[in-house]
């Protein structure tokens, strides 16, 4: 398949591989962090590790934006889709998250209105055509997601839509790569940063985490060569002792970003501290709906009783989404804790790190690739 | 309180579970433990059952009419049977139009006579508007054993080829195209066939083992497989065939068209020295003209399946676990 077929192909993959070899050789081990969730999927769908010296560690980020989203706000989530005459709408991943007591396809069986969209414009559609229903986006996700849910509000607010709303979950990325580089605990020599997000945001936000805490960074695309080319990108500036902002992903991705999908942002949201599930409160990492635009907003417009949560207990998707823990360093991995009845929310989204670990199984002792 | 979810009816491993927990643990007996495409009632009978409850019932390639025979009648023929005769049974909502009524019935007559086999009982049941979705059918069937099949998992040895018969994932896409939630300008023809005629022109005793990738797919089916024998199995992304249509659908919706359903696929596990007999023998079939040998059975008894990529990495190749769900992003 054409712009596909090209980034797949196995001669220029295995040369790369070789490139990676020769010049990660020498050096000792590199943990590289793949911010993004499709990052794994994709390193583990096409068995990436298996073509990586051992010295070389892919450590999955927190950039999932299913596994990042509070068990609160699925509890919410829940209680709004109990309401009547309402209909929640989301993207399918959000689907099976546990919250404390129920999730959304469980909340389906019994009866509530839970409807999978595949855009945000699918969910303003169901609002046109069902005035007698409050549809609700359920607005998770980082800078990818973000611009079309905003799109969507532009839109509302220009047709004047009374049944719209949107409970707005979503999170920008360079606050958590922050926290990362500030955790102790955490080691981490570059990241992979994502494709999609720094098509948003371009490649300047980056600046701050070659600069200020001198690990290398690279924007990289999703297709397998991409990933492999990233990864030597940053085994070159590990070699040569430099720390910078690089470009994999330059058909797609610019230095300054998507002025118009930032400049849509700017409008409809702004910045907020915000609780990432399992990590805990994250300043200036959410962003809420601006005052201008609360006759969407679910929280000004629906009074939802108090809801206890329940904590995650014997869960490391904490520790897994630093970084700091692999999925195997978790007591409840591949026991009480499966895609078909997950505990924590790495194991949910299919871009989890555990799901993806369970899914594409790497050797026990996870390291790096096998030779 | 424990309650049945979409993902119990998907083909993967919660069904599995199900199946194994609830309906073999009470229902218990040696036919049915088997848990066979068909029972072998004796050495020349095999009997099966499948209900059909598609939404949307016409598709491009198919309606639920035709569906219904050709899945009973494929999963007698992939036991090693001649398919003869079949029951149907019909659940229609009130309200349901007679039209479309006798357009799946005239589907059915059609699909039968091209297969051979005759519907010779049946039964008709209406219910209050949204009791079911429009129409439910229910088929079940009896074959007559080939003579010169010998199929069993347990026969699976290293070495042995792994041949499917067409492009895969061509009817779980165009189901979900045909949906119309994703208003691509597109469509897609479901596979749904009869493998009656293709399975009579190469059943041998070189064939060890056969199945169709329905629910779950291509992996979840392997996979089933490799649970009956003791032996790894490698397949090679590269020599998969997969229609450019539904790999393009699939990799907007990130889904992997390993997992999608097919309706007239069959997989077969096959002795190495008569695989290219059997491949070109396929090959001269309408329905099996893209059949591609896809992988082998490996020496390892590690019981897993493994996928080499694309780009030659190496991976394990699970079955289905839960539904698969379109991405975020």
């Amino acid at each position: 398949m054409k712009y596909i077929d090209e980034f797949r192909d196995n001669k220029i993959a295995k040369n790369i591989s070789r490139a990676i070899f020769e010049k990660a050789g020498t050096s000792g081990p590199v943990n590289i962090m793949e911010v993004c969730g499709t990052h794994t999927m994709s390193i583990c769908n096409f068995g990436i590790r298996d073509m990586l010296p051992e010295n070389i560690n892919l450590i999955s980020g927190p950039g999932c934006p299913v596994c990042v989203t509070p068990k609160a706000y699925i509890d919410r989530a829940v209680a709004l889709a109990g309401i009547q005459d309402t209909v929640v709408t989301t993207f399918g991943d959000m689907m099976k998250v546990p919250g404390s007591r129920s999730s959304l396809t469980q909340e389906r069986t019994k009866g509530a209105s839970v409807k999978v969209v595949y855009s945000t414009l699918d969910a303003v559609d169901i609002a046109e055509k069902n005035p007698d229903k409050k549809v609700i986006f359920l607005g998770i996700g980082f800078e990818t997601t973000s611009p079309t849910v905003a799109a969507s509000l532009a839109y509302a607010k220009k047709k004047r839509l009374k049944n719209f709303f949107v409970y707005s979950g979503h999170k920008v990325i360079l606050p958590a790569m922050k926290a990362l580089m500030e955790d102790r605990d955490a080691k981490i020599d570059a990241f992979l940063c994502p494709a999609h997000v720094s098509t948003i945001i371009g490649m300047t936000p980056y600046n701050i985490i070659a600069t200020k805490y001198k690990t290398p960074c690279v924007i990289t695309g999703f297709e397998p060569l991409d990933i492999l080319q990233g990864i030597l990108m940053i085994i070159e500036q590990i070699t040569s002792k430099r720390s910078e902002v690089e470009n994999q992903y330059k058909r797609i991705a610019t230095r300054s970003g998507n002025k118009k999908a930032l400049d849509l942002l700017d409008d409809v949201f702004e910045i907020e501290d915000s609780e990432w599930r399992s990590i805990g409160i994250i300043p200036k990492s959410g962003m809420r709906l601006k005052r201008k635009y609360s006759v969407f907003d679910v929280e000004k417009n629906f009074d939802l009783p108090a809801i206890k949560t329940r904590p995650d207990t014997g869960c490391m998707c904490g520790s897994v989404l630093k970084g700091i823990k692999t999925p195997f360093d978790c007591p409840l991995f591949n026991k009480k804790c499966t895609p078909e009845h997950p505990v924590g929310p790495c194991m949910v989204s299919s871009e989890g790190t555990c799901a993806a670990y369970y899914r594409y199984p790497v050797p026990q002792g996870y390291g790096a690739g096998r030779r | 309180m424990r309650k049945i979810t979409l993902a119990h009816g998907s083909g993967g491993s919660l069904m599995h579970e199900l199946i194994k927990d609830l309906f073999v643990k009470n229902l218990d007996n040696p036919y049915l433990n088997n848990l066979g495409d068909s029972a072998l009632i004796n050495k020349n009978l095999a009997y099966t059952t499948d209900s059909f409850v598609i939404n949307p019932i016409f598709f491009p390639g198919g309606d639920i009419g035709k569906l219904s025979i050709c899945g009973t009648v494929n999963d007698l023929c992939v036991s090693g049977a001649k398919p003869k005769y079949l029951s149907c049974g019909m659940i229609v909502e009130e309200g349901f139009d007679y039209k479309d009524l006798e357009k799946i019935t005239l589907s059915i007559k059609k699909t039968c006579k091209k297969a051979g086999v005759y519907v010779v009982a049946g039964d008709f049941k209406v219910v209050e508007k949204g009791a079911v979705d429009k129409i439910f059918i229910n088929t079940s069937g009896i074959g007559e054993m080939y003579q010169n099949a010998m199929l069993s998992a347990s026969r699976i040895r290293p070495g042995d080829k792994i041949i499917v018969s067409g492009t895969i994932g061509d009817h779980g896409a165009s189901v979900l195209l045909a949906r119309e939630e994703l208003k691509f300008k597109s469509r897609i023809f479901s596979d749904c066939e009869c493998l009656n005629g293709l399975i009579s022109s190469i059943i041998c005793k070189d064939i060890r083992f056969m199945r169709d990738p329905t629910r779950g797919g291509l992996a979840t089916t392997l996979n089933e497989i490799n649970a009956q024998c003791s032996y790894d199995m490698t397949i090679d992304e590269r020599t998969i065939p997969v229609k450019e249509k539904v790999r393009a659908l699939c990799e907007i919706l990130g889904m992997d068209p390993l997992y999608m359903a097919n309706e007239g696929k069959a997989l077969f596990i096959v002795s190495p020295k008569s695989a290219s007999r059997i491949l070109s023998r396929m090959k001269s079939h309408p329905l099996g003209k893209n059949s591609r040998i896809i992988g082998e059975v490996e020496k390892r008894k590690a019981k897993k399946v493994y996928l080499k990529t694309k780009i030659g990495g190496t991976r394990i190749l699970d079955m289905l676990r839960g539904e698969q769900l379109p991405r975020i992003c």
